[in-house]
């Protein structure tokens, strides 16, 4: 064969390789949606989306998803309030401040947490967080959005940790030699221009990790709680999505309503996904 | 020749009892109803060699599922079959029959600190429902009481629904929990919690109360008069027959299969 026949060969492989993964993603939107629409000959558009009773083995069954969209939003929420400043300025110490040697060593460690198997950090929030959460903040029970959503940070700091790291080890180190000459101390050279610009892998960084916490579902259904209300305050039980997926569909009769409505909830929970993902692109095109 | 063939041909068919597969038996559903059945099914299987039984949990739900789908032969469930599931089963041309095996009963369970020891059913359904929601109103703490149940797709959430509730709702507030277990876990660390388990859960982190005025144990539960309480079924595709009518005849023999329902934590069918 031919040097020229052979990259060709290469090249065709390479692009149906490329291709099928594009394909697979394909096919699984489309069955998603061929599953999740049918819920709609049930239940009103307007209904599905606002309304706020779930009980689907009731009979007549309800299919509300309001509460469980709230209950997903508010876990991210309070995850993101917690793991984003705690992995930026992670990032931010372990390249600005942190001896090259201990950078060296606490990088791969914190990557390693991202390799908790999820069920672990669910069996920790329901064995020792819980009872904390009960004796210590009083709240009427350990399983609720705090606790969903602090053991949700821990999962998305690795993500956010090592990107913006990324980031931040990326800026020129011209700028911060021009900040200092310029009479900056270290911290405003930090602050007022490391972090800005490096504001486009920070800001993906962030985006990446909420969608990490908005899909995870096993730590969700272990100690959020459970309950299909919408949350009034930080220690009530929440029921995201998810969870009531994980926790349904092995009862739910095949291509029965409640089957259809899990699959529907399955649709919304990848628009938001998709929805941080591209949010995630957009910042990181912005930028180049 | 042909002479030779011919009685080889007829000997196999003569000795192909000797040689046959052993039955194999897929049993899928109830939760609730699995430790019976593997505990059961391991005695029946040294009893009757020739046959296998592949057991496999996942819910009633699941399991009559199942059988509609032909996926398995027996079914176990902790409820009676809807009739959705009846209609979807009838469309392959299976014939759901349902066999009565033992008697569970649900018992509400709060922390050993809560001062309540009795409620109604009334007071329950009440609970349940979220129209009392202070210990204080059943004479118990100035506290607000935190509700655990099962998921809603489980048989022992369909019971207490259809015991309790009396076609009322259980509030969106409780908890639900994916398991007994889990309720247990839930109950024993909370002295505000209430939630409600099968009888063979009961242990000493968690407080039984009695209801309408009943005790929960044993003797009440075998005479009829605990209020909350069902029965538990195997489903299968017609009357039972060969194999399955062994299993079946197995089970429901007082000395064999009722024994273990007894040693499970059940209460065995009387006789």
């Amino acid at each position: 064969m031919s040097t020229a026949n052979k990259e060709r060969l290469i090249q065709i492989i390479l692009a149906v390789v490329a291709f099928s993964s594009l394909l697979f993603l394909g096919l699984i939107t489309l069955f998603l949606f061929m599953e999740g629409l049918p819920v709609f000959r049930h239940v009103g558009i307007g209904a599905f989306f606002t309304g706020t009773d779930w009980y689907p083995s009731a009979d007549p069954p309800e299919f509300q998803i309001l509460p469980l969209i709230v209950g997903s939003l508010a876990v991210t929420l309070v995850a993101s309030l917690i793991a984003v400043p705690l992995g930026v300025l992670t990032a931010a110490w372990m390249t600005e401040v942190a001896p090259p040697l201990l950078r060296r060593i606490l990088k791969p460690v914190i990557e390693l947490l991202a390799a908790l198997p999820s069920v672990v950090v669910g069996f920790f929030g329901m064995i020792v967080v819980a009872p904390i959460l009960q004796n210590v903040f009083d709240a009427d029970i350990g399983l609720n959005l705090f606790n969903a959503g602090v053991m949700l940070a821990f999962m998305s700091v690795p993500t956010i940790c090592s990107i913006s790291e990324d980031a931040l080890y990326g800026v020129p180190q011209s700028l911060r030699e021009a900040s200092l000459a310029l009479g900056a101390t270290r911290w405003e050279t930090t602050a007022g221009v490391v972090i800005p610009a490096a504001f486009s892998g920070i800001g993906t960084a962030c985006m990446l990790g909420m969608s990490r916490s908005i899909g995870e579902t096993m730590v969700v259904l272990m100690v959020a709680g459970g309950a299909g209300i919408i949350p009034e305050w930080i220690f009530d039980p929440v029921r995201p999505m998810p969870a009531a997926i994980a926790a349904e569909i092995a009862e739910a009769s095949f291509r029965g309503a409640h089957y259809h409505a899990l699959f529907a909830i399955g649709m919304v929970l990848f628009l938001f996904t998709l929805a941080f993902n591209c949010v995630a692109q957009a910042i990181s095109m912005k930028k180049n | 020749m042909f002479r030779i063939i011919a009685a080889f041909l007829w000997g196999m068919l003569i000795c192909a009892p000797a040689y046959a597969a052993p039955q194999e038996i897929m049993i899928n559903g109830s939760t609730t109803v699995l430790p019976v059945i593997q505990k059961v099914g391991e005695a029946f299987m040294n009893a009757n060699p020739e046959i296998v039984l592949a057991i496999s949990g996942g819910g009633s739900g699941n399991g009559l599922k199942a059988l509609g789908e032909g996926l398995c032969q027996v079914a176990m469930s902790s409820r009676g079959i809807k009739e959705s599931e009846r209609t979807d089963a009838a469309a392959r041309g299976i014939k759901p029959y349902r066999i009565t095996i033992a008697m569970d009963a649900l018992v509400p369970v709060v922390h050993p600190d809560n001062p309540v020891n009795k409620l109604s059913v009334e007071q329950l359904r009440e609970i349940y429902a979220g129209k009392i929601s202070n210990w204080k109103d059943l004479g118990g703490n100035d506290e607000r009481i935190v509700i655990i149940s099962r998921d809603s797709s489980s048989g022992t959430f369909e019971t207490w629904e259809e015991i309790i509730m009396n076609k009322g709702r259980v509030t969106p507030r409780a908890l639900l929990q994916t398991s007994c277990g889990a309720v247990v876990q839930a109950v024993s660390k909370n002295e505000n919690a209430i939630g409600y388990i099968g009888f063979g859960y009961l242990n000493d982190s968690l407080k039984a109360v009695d209801v309408n005025g009943v005790h929960a144990s044993a003797e009440t539960a075998l005479d009829g008069s605990w209020p909350i309480s069902r029965e538990l079924y195997l489903f299968t595709d017609g009357e039972p027959e060969g194999g399955l009518k062994k299993l079946v005849d197995f089970i429901l023999d007082p000395l064999k299969g009722q024994k273990y329902v007894q040693e499970i934590g059940y209460i065995p069918l009387k006789k």
